[in-house]
């Protein structure tokens, strides 16, 4: 990593990524993912803390409040969808534009953030095979995306991907991505926005979720799981 | 038993008989009713033009001649789905005189989705709502009078696995030919409305569709493709859907296939708010299976445990059945090659051989085979499996469910090609079959045993099941890699495990098994007098020659190999009986080194699909991909072969 001033932004996407959302990452995890030593990121923690980005517990470590998740994923969101764009448009190689993504994210705005998922066909994986987050307007649906609308609204909670979630979880569908297709299939077996389901069963090695839905179950496979989106109970 | 396999012109032969079509999702019974309703008199064929297959029956009940359609297990009236087409056409150009809708109760929130459609397509209707054993052990009360009266079609609870409720079930069909629906789905306000412009707008241009007014206007509302293309002429109509669809998409910022599947849901979770009474479930034995055998560790094993019993008892069983066949048949006749005579008695030497050959070693290996795999796959282990492996089968571009053909290929190839119809894409179907081909079939286990199990040991055998695995691993690792395109993903049902019923199964097998007597024997039989003429021509000599530079100088194995390998082409297990006939005796370890044993059966086991694989590939996907099928199995096993020469001479 350049040695740069650290932005806050960048701490928020590494424990976005470390917690998958709102796990509780220790220091020390995070001081190794950011290549610091541990003693040093503790005023950037309360520097977090005291903006509500995170909750910092001493010795134990930080988690992500719903603010500081938000502003995480859409990060993680835009650094992911811009290294789609160098690798699938411009053709570069997935191994070396992480740096870059890393500078050109916080100056990518919500705006170009929307055109470039449209323009790259809602993609569900980095170069890097890891997930890109669902963006925060209020649609449920990528072909819902596609309706012209004359104003849109931004979600109010925090969504994560299916595949995210562990055995035993309640959660409710929020949003869907990808092609009208599969959109159609999982409409016809009753996976809509707004539907509960209970997370029973995953598969080893990213294998399948299976779920409960509808008093029916499921086996979704993860290409497909990494493309619902939810908000947990 | 009147088997057929072909296509049906018409199912209305005399305009007597009365059709009953059953519809609904998969595995929610309707092959069990149909067994149970029409016996063993059922006939498998395709309907014009489509290669999916509908089983029809007849059954005679109280004077009634009654033809009984099975139709195909499917979600939705939509067409992205070969099945859902056919089933939708079938209604609509068939008009069968009652569909009977089959429900699983236990999942019946997911059921009445289809239910919904079929009502909408405003047809003679009554609903079966079966497993309702099934629905009280996961403490789901249902309110059948109720569910009827909300539905406006009549309903009947039945057990169908233990018959019962059928007998009602057929009356109330019979009592209700041309009894439509008497309600109708109600949509949101703006949803009507734009349905009723739609039908006025058809009904004032006197446009004519295959479905009721109602029915298409939905679906047109919803974008189905195939109503899109077929009124694409009425141009108007077209646009005017469009400009209605968009106002709507604008008002809810949504497709409007989403807008009109949201509300059938909404609608069916307030009906079952009336209908439904639901109870603390009990704790049954099957959430324990359920536990284990997708359990991280565990459930790799018991797949792999379940697969290996699978062979091993067709193993066993087969070769227990198969000896006490032959020697049943030896006191009928002996049909040994004869080369005497003439063309003609030579030829019908050699399909007698066929027949034999037939009857006494694929049969009894084919029999015990699918005894277990419909035990297996009645009891709900397959979809297990499927779960557990799809991260594997993902690697080799295949999904979870493939691994279903591809076990049903080890008892033979031709129907588990025929069942990579399950399969979403033509990739994955071909990247299947070629799986298929090279996957060890009763005939080719028969070669694996007598020559391998018989004289170099059972381990042996077993280890070259396990090499089989490896090269279909990688030859389909390499061959998705090369052929682009993508995987689409599962979604599979997982159904509850059930202990299996013996009658289902039993049926299963004889339909099973007799499928294959009228699918592969035909060529089989032809091509086994045939290869016999062609032999006592003298040709083989030649070829023998010809594949000399492949057979001896790359393999390392006598020359005579290429005229059993060309023998094999017919019938894999010729290559076993003809070894003894070919070197002049039986004890061949005398003649062959355990290598080249341990060779001629792993090579047998890959070289290239037999003379019915052939036509069942050309047959589902054409000559090209069925040549590059083929050369792909050949050239893997002049590899291998020559991988094996090369290992034993560097390590003798």
């Amino acid at each position: 990593m350049k040695h740069k001033s650290v932005s806050i932004e960048e701490y928020l996407e590494a424990i976005y990524k470390l917690s998958r959302g709102d796990d509780l990452v220790k220091t020390t995890a995070l001081a190794n993912y950011m290549g610091v030593k541990p003693s040093s990121i503790t005023e950037m923690l309360r520097k977090l803390a005291d903006k509500n980005y995170v909750e910092y517990i001493p010795y134990k470590g930080v988690k992500l409040t719903k603010k500081g998740e938000r502003l995480g994923s859409k990060i993680t969101r835009k650094h992911r969808l811009y290294e789609v764009f160098l690798w699938k448009v411009l053709g570069r190689r997935p191994n070396n534009i992480h740096h870059e993504a890393c500078e050109v994210e916080h100056g990518v705005s919500d705006e170009t953030d929307i055109l470039l998922c449209k323009y790259l066909g809602s993609p569900a994986k980095c170069p890097h095979g890891e997930v890109i987050p669902a963006c925060d307007i209020n649609v449920s649906s990528c072909q819902a995306c596609n309706v012209e609308l004359s104003g849109r609204t931004t979600r109010k909670e925090n969504l994560k991907p299916l595949i995210w979630l562990s055995e035993g979880d309640n959660a409710k569908i929020k949003f869907i991505r990808g092609e009208s297709k599969v959109l159609r299939r999982l409409y016809d077996l009753g996976l809509i926005p707004g539907t509960k389901l209970k997370i029973l069963r995953r598969a080893p090695l990213n294998g399948p979720i299976e779920i409960l839905v509808r008093g029916s179950r499921l086996a979704i496979g993860s290409d497909i799981a990494i493309n619902i989106f939810v908000s947990k109970d | 038993m009147m088997h057929k396999h072909g296509k049906i012109s018409s199912l209305k032969l005399k305009g007597k008989e009365i059709t009953i079509a059953l519809a609904g999702n998969a595995n929610v019974g309707k092959s069990v009713i149909f067994n149970q309703l029409t016996g063993s008199k059922q006939i498998i064929g395709n309907w014009p033009g489509k290669t999916v297959e509908l089983a029809y029956g007849k059954l005679n009940y109280k004077d009634n001649e009654i033809i009984l359609v099975d139709l195909p297990g499917i979600y939705s009236l939509t067409t992205y789905t070969q099945e859902e087409e056919v089933t939708r056409k079938f209604i609509a150009k068939e008009k069968p005189d009652i569909v009977i809708n089959v429900i699983d109760a236990s999942t019946i929130e997911r059921n009445l989705y289809f239910t919904l459609q079929l009502i909408e397509m405003d047809i003679p209707l009554i609903i079966c709502l079966n497993q309702i054993d099934m629905a009280d052990k996961k403490g789901l009360i249902i309110n059948f009078d109720k569910l009827s009266e909300l539905l406006g079609v009549p309903v009947i609870p039945t057990v169908a696995i233990k018959g019962v409720g059928l007998k009602e079930l057929i009356d109330t069909a019979l009592k209700n030919i041309n009894r439509k629906p008497s309600k109708k789905i109600k949509y949101s306000r703006d949803i009507e409305d734009a349905i009723s412009k739609i039908i006025d707008y058809i009904e004032d241009n006197n446009i004519v569709s295959p479905y009721s007014p109602r029915f298409t206007a939905i679906k047109l509302l919803e974008g189905d493709q195939e109503l899109i293309e077929k009124l694409n002429v009425h141009r108007g109509l077209i646009n005017y859907v469009e400009k209605i669809s968009n106002k709507l998409m604008k008002k809810y910022g949504q497709p409007t296939y989403a807008i009109i599947a949201s509300q059938r849901y909404m609608y069916i979770s307030s009906l079952l708010r009336n209908v439904l009474n639901v109870k603390e479930p009990h704790k049954t034995l099957a959430e324990y299976l359920d536990v284990i055998t997708t359990h991280k560790i565990f459930g790799f094993l018991t797949s792999l445990g379940v697969i290996i019993s699978l062979l091993l008892w067709t193993f066993y069983v087969g070769d227990f059945l198969s000896s006490i066949i032959e020697k049943l048949f030896n006191y009928i006749f002996i049909a040994s090659p004869n080369l005497q005579g003439t063309l003609f008695e030579v030829f019908i030497n050699g399909a007698l051989g066929g027949v034999v050959a037939g009857i006494t070693l694929v049969i009894p290996y084919v029999l015990p085979f699918y005894l277990f795999l419909s035990a297996m796959e009645d009891s709900g282990i397959m979809t297990r499996i499927a779960f557990m492996l799809d991260t594997l089968m993902h690697k080799i571009g295949l999904h979870g469910k493939a691994i279903i053909p591809i076990i049903l290929g080890y008892g033979c190839a031709v129907p588990g090609i025929f069942s990579t119809r399950i399969l979403e894409t033509r990739r994955e179907r071909i990247l299947a079959s070629l799986a298929i081909t090279m996957v060890p079939c009763s005939a080719r286990t028969v070669v694996i045993l007598g020559l391998v199990a018989a004289y170099l040991g059972v381990e042996w055998a077993l280890l070259i099941y396990g090499i089989n695995i490896a090269i279909i691993l990688i030859i389909d690792y390499i061959t998705s890699r090369m052929y682009p395109g993508e995987t689409p993903g599962l979604i599979l049902e997982i159904h509850e495990f059930r202990i299996p019923s013996l009658k289902v199964i039993f049926r299963q097998t004889i339909n099973r098994t007799m499928s294959i007597i009228y699918l592969v024997f035909p060529l089989y039989i032809v091509g086994s007098g045939l290869i016999q003429v062609l032999y006592k021509v003298g040709i083989f000599g030649y070829m023998d020659q010809i594949l000399s530079p492949i057979t001896h100088v790359l393999m390392g194995l006598p020359t005579y190999t290429g005229t059993l390998l060309i023998f094999g082409f017919i019938r894999k297990e010729l290559i076993l009986l003809l070894l003894p006939q070919i070197t002049g005796t039986f004890n061949l370890t005398s003649i062959l080194t355990p290598q080249q044993i341990f060779s001629i059966a792993l090579i047998s086991t890959i070289y290239i699909p037999c003379i019915s694989t052939m036509a069942t590939l050309i047959k589902e996907f054409g000559p090209k991909d069925t040549m590059i099928i083929t050369i792909l199995n050949i050239s893997t096993a002049i590899f291998i072969g020559t991988l094996l020469h090369l290992f034993y001479t560097l390590f003798p």
